[in-house]
């Protein structure tokens, strides 16, 4: 067999494989929208329940990502949820009084947290603590309520 | 009664000699890895032989194995009004399973076939003794090379298989059946994890490789040295490598994915 | 007498259950051809492969140049067979490279030489065979004599000073086997080397050897000089240097009496 095809043809192999893994990198998997911790700040919120939020959940405003969780702790004074949320530099602007809640994406999708922006003059800084939150709604726990008010009113009839 | 308790005595003292005969053969591998390290030609030739015409048969089944997981995951999903997370579906499946696994299978079908069938039929020729005797040591020569290059070759045809399958079933989900172009890749981009997956997988199939090349080339040299026993030791080689490919891709997923 | 290239004592070795040698001694001269003769299934094959060191002995001694072969590690076994040249009886060329290669293929492995000169070696021993003219055929497009011509080419690419032979004449036409015969004694008075010939082919073997072993049954028979076999008392040695289809080594492999086992009709065992 010639070296001259055996050389190319194992270059173009190894050359393609990479092509393939750094295809599965950037496209396929979350690398290419992975936050950086370089061009990035910290934000926390306290949550009295975080429902299903996980680490990496995405962090929206108007629907559209500026972040991700970085870090779910419990605060065992506060007896609360501790959420790090990582946000994009590029994304500075929010006033001190902005709000974070949980939300649902869909009916069984997965959890996510939306901030929406309050009214106030002065920006959060990196490490500042988001004051309003709203935790995450617990399936079980609107079903009973659901149940106790129906069964209420039934009762009180 | 005696008979069947003395063959089955002789089954597994058999067993455990080629098991143990397995393992002092890979050990011998080790040993002269480093010099085949300084003549990187002997394994360029077998990364050709064993990678590179690897490659058509892993391109063409990467392509449709894609393509069947996007029609089948589309009709799935779409009864949940899901079709959205088709991309997640197929570059899951892909980069977890299917790609480790399923070019490991190939490759045993495709590479280490021929590995077992050759290494084999220089044993039954002499070659390999002819070799001894010119004091040129074969494992370093000719087994050790064909080693490192399935180690190499399979992760590589793993990550070309499960990337050419994503696009298959981009090709199927988003340009036949009308998938959203966007939420294809959104979607893949956010649940697919980059080291749970990625990472996992490449390793499941560096695994897959040395295991390939080890049981392909132990059957090869050690095979009885006749027109039959090459035949019965190709047919073991398929058969081992798939068996052990499958099992270890259990414990390796309960081990990475478990938790 | 000058001392013995090998020296073979009480050799034993065994094929499984089946015993091959039962203590042989063997001595081989220095510069001289030696032939070992016998059966086929005498292990005449196995007796090269453990002067080699291919395989190891039940118990026994093995001295190659003083050497115990037996004893030597992996590197010093290796080390050993650069001074010796060995001819299968298959040929054992490495198929998927051509003649020049596989001729050139021992001085690459063991030598640093220049290219220019490894070229020039490679058709200086191609040209002893008289095959310098084939060396860009692959092995699969040569006849079985000159596959077996190439693999003496490589044995002796290295100049050895010992060279064994596997049944060189087996198979072979009779122009084959008359230039092996020729190629045989020349290349041994030519480089002084001492060839070890394993050969059931007695007429040929007979025509070049220098002393002959008879072995059979793991015992060495007779050993001594052609004409003096010729003339042995031994009805054995006779009856195989002649050729003669009976006598002490019976035609029929051990049975069962043949009257006996016709009668038990289809009842047997």
């Amino acid at each position: 067999m010639n070296n001259r095809t055996v050389e190319i043809g194992v270059g173009l192999f190894v050359a393609l494989g990479i092509a393939a893994l750094f295809m599965l990198a950037m496209q396929v998997s979350n690398l290419g929208t992975f936050v950086s911790a370089d061009d990035s700040y910290l934000l926390e919120a306290g949550f009295e329940n975080i429902g299903g939020l996980k680490v990496r959940s995405p962090v929206t405003v108007s629907g559209v990502r500026v972040g991700r969780v970085a870090a779910i702790d419990y605060d065992d004074e506060a007896f609360e949820a501790v959420v790090t949320l990582r946000i994009k530099s590029s994304y500075d602007g929010f006033p001190e009084d902005t709000s974070a809640s949980i939300f649902t994406a869909g009916l069984l999708g997965e959890q996510y947290i939306a901030l929406e922006p309050g009214g106030s003059m002065d920006n959060l800084a990196d490490g500042d603590r988001l004051q309003l939150t709203q935790s995450a709604l617990v399936m079980e726990q609107i079903i009973g309520q659901f149940l106790y008010s129906t069964s209420a009113a039934k009762s009180g009839e | 009664m005696l008979d069947v308790l003395q063959n089955l005595g002789r089954v597994t003292l058999g067993f455990f000699q080629r098991l143990g005969r397995g393992h002092l053969f890979l050990l011998q591998i080790f040993a002269t890895i480093p010099g085949v390290l300084l003549r990187p030609r002997l394994v360029l030739t077998q990364l050709y032989a064993v990678g590179v015409l690897t490659l058509l048969i892993i391109l063409v089944s990467g392509l449709f194995v894609g393509m069947v997981m996007g029609l089948q995951g589309y009709n799935t999903l779409v009864d949940f009004g899901a079709e959205d997370s088709l991309g997640v579906m197929v570059a899951l499946s892909l980069v977890r399973e299917l790609g480790p696994v399923v070019a490991a299978l190939l490759f045993a079908g495709r590479a280490g076939s021929a590995l077992t069938a050759e290494i084999g039929l220089m044993k039954a020729t002499e070659q390999l003794s002819g070799m001894e005797m010119m004091a040129v040591d074969p494992i370093q020569r000719v087994v050790a090379p064909r080693f490192l290059a399935a180690f190499i070759s399979l992760p590589l045809l793993a990550v070309i298989f499960s990337a050419i399958g994503v696009y298959g079933g981009y090709f199927v989900g988003v340009d036949l059946l009308g998938v959203d172009d966007g939420a294809f890749w959104a979607q893949m981009q956010d649940k697919v994890d980059l080291r749970g997956d990625v990472y996992n997988g490449v390793i499941k199939s560096v695994v897959f490789g040395f295991v390939a090349g080890w049981i392909a080339l132990f059957e090869g040299y050690d095979a009885v040295p006749t027109a039959a026993g090459v035949s019965r030791a190709t047919t073991r080689t398929v058969v081992h490598t798939s068996l052990a490919v499958l099992g270890l891709d259990f414990v390796l997923t309960a081990l990475m994915f478990g938790e | 007498m000058t001392e013995p290239v090998v020296q073979i004592r009480g050799l034993q070795f065994a094929h499984g259950e089946r015993m091959i040698f039962d203590g042989i001694d063997l001595d081989i001269a220095p510069g001289r051809v030696t032939a070992i003769m016998g059966p086929s299934g005498t292990g005449k094959t196995t007796l090269l492969k453990l002067i080699g060191g291919q395989l190891r002995p039940l118990s026994g001694s093995i001295r190659v140049y003083g050497e115990e072969v037996t004893q030597l590690s992996r590197k010093g076994l290796y080390q050993l067979r650069k001074c010796m040249g060995m001819l299968f009886q298959s040929g054992a060329l490495l198929t998927d490279i051509n003649v020049f290669e596989n001729v050139a293929y021992p001085m690459r492995e063991h030598t640093r030489l220049p290219k220019a000169l490894i070229r020039d070696l490679v058709l200086m021993k191609l040209q002893a065979v008289g095959l310098r003219g084939a060396s860009t055929l692959m092995p699969s497009e040569l006849s079985g004599g000159m596959a077996r011509r190439v693999a003496l080419a490589r044995a002796i690419a290295l100049d050895p000073s010992m060279v064994m032979y596997d049944e060189p004449f087996t198979g072979q036409d009779p122009i084959s086997m008359g230039i092996l015969v020729k190629l045989i004694r020349e290349l041994n008075d030519a480089l002084g080397m001492t060839s070890i010939v394993v050969s059931h082919d007695v007429r040929e073997t007979a025509a070049i050897a220098d002393y002959i072993y008879l072995l059979s049954q793991g015992k060495v028979i007779e050993h001594g000089k052609p004409e003096a076999l010729r003339d042995s008392s031994l009805e054995w040695s006779r009856q195989f240097l002649e050729g003669r289809p009976d006598g002490p080594a019976a035609f029929h492999y051990p049975a069962p009496d043949f009257r006996d086992d016709l009668l038990r009709g289809g009842q047997s065992k």
